[in-house]
């Protein structure tokens, strides 16, 4: 029942933003209903952690197609909470400039829609379904991330449509062909999840592979895996930065979980390689976003291709297969979520304080804006991994069970990718926190800005937002609380079942 | 029902799906836009078609709802959306810059249709025989079909009716070999076809707006190694 009032709050808000009232009004309606959502998804994951999953009620007409299990709740629990601190941050973010009403509630009204569609993605069981709400988050979030209306943003916001729907296409076959598997398997059970690896070790062989790869490279695309990320960085970068927030922290690892889910299905196939083609793919992904990050120009770029790093990271835990490797995986979903979320938060406020988005006008951040620079440094050190961080330790943990498993070769491929995107990483926000202006004439741009009493101002939302997000970064890089550590176990069971 | 009539329905279902492949290799092949709609209708009205037949053949009355969803949605909402939400004169123009030129473009279709048939192979053997037919094929090679139009096509209309062949690709596909899917799943998909449209007919109009052009294919400044605008003026 609360997975209902879950789903259906975001809707309620999105058609109350609509009403025209005051300015704050969409902006208030918006934290309150993720607010309200963080809460119950927060109850949901509690129960499902003590051993309380919501299981499909075959019986009950529409309800038969919801199901939340511990992988489910772990990644609804964190769509909620990105959803929450970005809309904090929306509140001054979009407030501080002049925006018309109008085009505020059209913000908020997609927002909020975009919000319904990532958390339909696990709670429902039924993969066409799934399918469609794949879709759904791509055609809520296009309008948000072309919505400052540049011709930049525009072309981002047309790549991203494109190859993402593209993708969708080849998954749509893939969740097809899988239905016929499963008829072909004696079609007992419901084409859900669980009745899938339920009817997996009776499925075609071919039939899984073929599937399997469809829904690899289709939805992979909207991941962001190498080769299909070419628009990732685009549209990560031009679309304002709680969007980016949205898009990078946490719709990337929601497709993701799709992907994933059909790691278990494939465990009937073993001549499908499922585990090595996950490996290949997410190590090509690690390894190109590493190099890529050398030599970014602008810095929500940076932050977008060390998404495609981390989606990569994810992928090859997830390869290398073990239930060890698997709770590294979780960790590391739950690490890079609210890191990067908080990265790009950092980024909008880095944005507000010297209005541009390329590296080399940037110095010396942290003599004009303590504030934006600190946590640009912060978010920085914490998403290329530096100890004591959230990301360090779960990258740690996966890199251990690598070892373990004996993968010594892809353990140290990756380990050596995430150093060269360490410091790609810190080479960047070094320079343009602490580094030197250079001549006076070449950062002409920044001149204006910086004269005396035109100190930026970063609003009051924007900064609470950032603390906010920045308490789980810290946290979880050395304390896990005991029914999150339940959570995760119980996610990487469902993975390695 | 008698063997004389499964086998004509058979036929009947052949010859509708080789006309679907007809349609895929017109709509790479044209250069109106208008045209290129007109034979998307056409393929969607082929696709209801082939639903039709099945539906007779294996007699199924899912299927008659698949195809009336599929008239519904695209025979007649979306050439309606379309042409609400992009800019008239988009139909009448000729499409001048297109990556290749035309024989080349469809020479590797052919390719492309040939691939589809090895790929629709292993599926074809490993479903029960009810479930096999031209559609799996055909259909795959609508989807790839689909795909190589997105890739060559510069303007915002034909590339958006790329988009929307390749679905169809893959539903002549699914209504062979997933005829059972609920009616609920199929309504759902109907219905995002529509919000694609209305989405990416929003996005048209806005470049227009913004750069005077719906050659889509034109926006290209989001590059890791071009120097951006700001950088420009910085230098001079």
């Amino acid at each position: 029942m609360s997975v209902l009032i879950i789903l259906l709050l975001p809707l309620i808000a999105a058609a109350l933003v609509c009403l025209p009232f005051k300015k704050f009004w969409a902006a208030g309606v918006t934290v309150v209903a993720s607010l309200a959502t963080l809460i119950l998804s927060g109850r949901l994951a509690w129960h499902v952690s003590a051993g309380d999953p919501v299981t499909a009620d075959l019986s009950a007409g529409w309800l038969k197609w919801i199901a939340v299990d511990g992988l489910s709740a772990l990644i609804l629990l964190l769509i909620a909470f990105v959803a929450t601190t970005a809309a904090i941050y929306s509140v001054g973010y979009m407030g501080h400039g002049s925006l018309k009403p109008g085009k505020l509630r059209l913000y908020y009204l997609n927002y909020n829609l975009f919000v319904f569609s990532m958390l339909a993605i696990p709670v429902l069981a039924e993969p066409t379904l799934v399918w469609i709400v794949v879709e759904l988050t791509t055609l809520c979030s296009a309008l948000l991330v072309s919505f400052e209306n540049t011709r930049e943003a525009l072309e981002a916001a047309w790549k991203y449509v494109v190859l993402s729907l593209m993708g969708a296409g080849m998954a749509l076959l893939g969740f097809l062909v899988l239905f016929a598997a499963m008829q072909a398997a004696g079609g007992h059970g419901a084409y859900t999840w669980t009745g899938l690896i339920a009817a997996a070790p009776l499925m075609p062989p071919v039939l899984l592979q073929m599937a399997f790869l469809l829904i690899l490279i289709g939805l992979g695309t909207k991941v962001g895996l190498v080769p299909m990320h070419t628009w990732l960085p685009d549209a990560h970068s031009q679309a304002p930065s709680p969007v980016c927030a949205l898009l990078s922290g946490i719709e990337t690892t929601t497709i993701l979980y799709v992907i994933l889910r059909m790691f278990p299905v494939m465990r009937a196939a073993p001549h499908a390689h499922a585990e090595t083609w996950a490996i290949v793919l997410g190590l090509i992904s690690v390894g190109t976003a590493a190099f890529l990050l050398l030599q970014v120009r602008d810095y929500k770029r940076m932050f977008a291709f060390s998404t495609v790093e981390h989606m990569g990271i994810i992928l090859t835990a997830v390869g290398l297969g073990a239930s060890v490797a698997g709770y590294g995986a979780m960790q590391q979903i739950v690490s890079h979520c609210v890191t990067k979320s908080f990265c790009f938060f950092a980024a909008g406020a880095v944005l507000i304080a010297v209005e541009t988005r390329q590296i080399v006008s940037v110095r010396g951040l942290i003599r004009r804006s303590p504030f934006a620079g600190a946590a640009l440094v912060f978010g920085g050190l914490a998403i290329a991994g530096a100890p004591p961080m959230a990301v360090f330790l779960s990258e740690f943990s996966i890199l251990k069970a690598g070892l373990v498993q004996k993968h010594y070769v892809t353990t140290g491929l990756l380990a050596v990718f995430i150093v060269i995107a360490f410091f790609g990483i810190m080479l960047h926000v070094n320079r343009m926190v602490f580094g030197a202006r250079e001549n006076e004439s070449g950062a002409g741009s920044l001149n204006n800005h910086s004269e005396p009493g035109n100190k930026p101002h970063l609003p009051f939302s924007c900064r609470l937002a950032l603390i906010l997000a920045a308490v789980p970064v810290f946290v979880l890089g050395f304390y896990i609380p005991q029914p999150l550590h339940n959570l995760l176990t119980q996610a990487a069971a469902a993975l390695t079942k | 029902m008698s063997d004389t009539t499964n086998q004509l329905l058979n036929n009947l279902n052949a010859l509708i799906t080789g006309l679907f492949l007809l349609t895929a290799f017109g709509i790479v092949a044209t250069r109106q836009a208008r045209g290129v709609l007109n034979l998307f209708i056409g393929q969607s009205v082929l696709l209801a078609t082939s639903a039709v037949l099945l539906g007779l053949r294996y007699t199924s009355d899912h299927l008659y709802g698949v195809a009336l969803v599929n008239i519904i949605s695209k025979a007649i909402i979306v050439p309606w959306l379309l042409r609400k939400t992009t800019p008239s004169e988009i139909y009448t123009r000729r499409e001048v810059a297109q990556a290749l030129n035309i024989p080349t473009a469809l020479l590797i279709a052919l390719a492309l249709a040939i691939l589809a048939y090895f790929l629709g192979q292993p599926v074809l053997n490993a479903v029960a025989p009810e479930f096999r037919g031209p559609n799996v094929p055909i259909g795959i090679a609508g989807l790839l079909l689909g795909a190589f139009t997105i890739t060559v096509r510069r303007e915002a209309v034909p590339l958006l009716i790329g988009l929307l062949a390749m679905e169809n690709g893959a539903f002549l596909c699914g209504i062979a070999i997933a005829r059972n899917l609920p009616l609920l799943v199929e309504l759902a998909i109907a219905t995002d076809g529509l919000i694609i449209v209305f989405i990416m007919g929003v996005l048209t109009r806005a470049v227009q707006k913004q750069i005077g052009t719906t050659a889509v294919g034109e926006l290209a400044s989001l590059k890791e190694a071009t120097v951006e605008p700001a950088e420009k003026e910085a230098a001079q």
